[in-house]
C-alpha cells in the first residue's frame, strides 16, 4: 500500500509547486525600493532643458514617477490610462523619459496627449539604474515625505488604477506632510 | 562539415556581439570581467551582463567599469547593484535567510535521493534472502521426502 502512497504524495507535492510556478510572473522582480527614500536625481526637463528637477522640489506632494519612452510599445497601451488619471487631478505625475530622443518624445506627447505635469530626460539611463528600472514602463508612487511606497513594473491598466493606485493615492494624500 | 561551420558562425556571432569595455589597470580589468559574469541581465534573465546585448546590460557594464575606474571595490559594486535590483541581479546569491532554500535544496534532494536508493537496495536484498531461504526450505522438504521414500523402498527390498 505504501508503495502506491509515496509516489502519489510526491506527485501531489510536485503538482502543487509546478502549479504555483505557472501563476507566477518571472519578469516581476521584488523591488528593494519599497519604503525607502526615492533616490536623488537632478535632471533636465523635457520641455525646458535649461531647467532641472530634483525630488526635493516635490517634497510635500504625493507623486507618481512613470518611466516611459517613445520607443516602448507597452507605453502606448498605458498612455490613455495615464491620461485618464491626469484628468482626475489626484496626483502629480512626473515622467522619466528613459533613453529616448527628445524630438521623438515631444512628438509622442503632442500626438497622444501629455498626462505629465513635468517630464524629465534620462538619455543615458543613469536615473533608470538608480531606480532599478529594467523594463519600461515602470511606475513608482512616492509619498509626501519622499518615500517610495509602491512600484509597478509593466503598463498600468484601468483595473490597476481602480483596484490599487487610486485607493493608495487617496490614502497617501490623507497622510500628514 | 557544413553543419559544423554553421555552428561556428553562430557561436562567433554570440562571442563578438557584446561591446566589452577595456580598463587601463589590468587588475580592474580582471574585476570587471568577474563582476560582469556574476551580474544578471534583468531583461534577458538567463544571461549575465557580460553575455547580453540588451541595452540595460550595456548600461550596467558601463556602470561597473566607471565604478571600478573610480576605485570602488567589488563588494561596493555588488552592493550598489543589489540595492537597486535586489538579490535577483546576482547569479551567485548571498547565503542568507531568504536564499537559504536555494542553497540547501540541491543538497537536500541529493541526500533524499541517496537514502531512497539505499532503502530500495536494502528491501530488495531482504526480499532476495527471504526467497532463497524459502527455496532452501522447500529443497530440504523435497530431500526429506526423497529420503523417506528411499528408506521405504529399502524396507521393501
Amino acid at each position: 500500500m505504501l508503495k502506491y502512497i509515496i509516489p502519489l504524495v510526491l506527485f501531489i507535492i510536485m503538482a502543487v509547486f509546478l502549479g504555483l510556478g505557472l501563476t507566477l510572473n518571472p519578469s516581476e522582480i521584488p523591488s528593494p525600493f519599497i519604503n525607502k527614500p526615492a533616490p536623488n536625481f537632478s535632471a533636465p526637463k523635457l520641455n525646458a532643458p535649461q531647467e532641472r528637477l530634483t525630488p526635493a522640489d516635490l517634497k510635500g506632494q504625493v507623486w507618481l514617477f512613470n518611466v516611459w519612452a517613445s520607443w516602448c510599445v507597452s507605453c502606448r497601451s498605458e498612455h490613455p490610462v495615464l491620461n485618464d488619471l491626469a484628468r482626475l487631478n489626484a496626483v502629480t505625475i512626473i515622467g522619466l523619459n528613459y533613453k529616448d530622443d527628445p524630438v521623438d518624445a515631444k512628438k509622442w506627447l503632442d500626438t497622444l496627449g501629455n498626462p505629465y505635469n513635468i517630464s524629465i530626460m534620462d538619455q543615458e539611463g543613469r536615473i533608470g539604474i538608480d531606480y532599478g528600472v529594467y523594463g519600461v514602463p515602470e511606475t513608482f508612487v512616492i509619498d509626501k515625505k519622499g518615500v517610495i511606497r509602491y512600484k509597478q513594473t509593466g503598463p498600468v491598466t484601468v483595473v490597476d488604477l481602480q483596484k490599487t493606485l487610486i485607493p493608495l493615492l487617496d490614502k497617501l494624500q490623507a497622510e500628514p506632510q | 562539415m557544413k553543419r559544423l561551420l554553421f555552428m561556428l558562425v553562430l557561436l562567433s556571432g554570440s562571442c563578438y556581439a557584446v561591446d566589452s569595455r577595456q580598463l587601463s589597470d589590468p587588475k580592474q580589468q580582471e574585476s570587471y570581467e568577474t563582476l560582469t559574469k556574476e551580474l544578471r541581465c534583468l531583461v534577458c534573465q538567463n544571461q549575465t551582463i557580460a553575455d547580453s546585448n540588451a541595452e540595460l546590460a550595456s548600461d550596467l557594464r558601463r556602470q561597473v567599469s566607471e565604478m571600478l575606474a573610480q576605485g570602488k571595490s567589488k563588494e561596493e559594486i555588488v552592493q550598489f547593484m543589489t540595492d537597486r535590483y535586489g538579490d535577483f541581479v546576482l547569479y551567485k546569491p548571498a547565503f542568507k535567510g531568504k536564499t537559504l532554500l536555494l542553497w540547501i535544496a540541491p543538497i537536500a534532494f541529493l541526500v533524499i535521493g541517496l537514502i531512497a536508493v539505499l532503502l530500495v537496495i536494502r528491501s530488495k536484498k531482504a526480499k532476495e534472502k527471504l526467497t532463497s531461504d524459502a527455496g532452501a526450505l522447500q529443497r530440504d522438504t523435497e530431500k526429506q521426502k526423497k529420503i523417506r521414500s528411499l528408506l521405504n523402498n529399502g524396507e521393501i527390498s
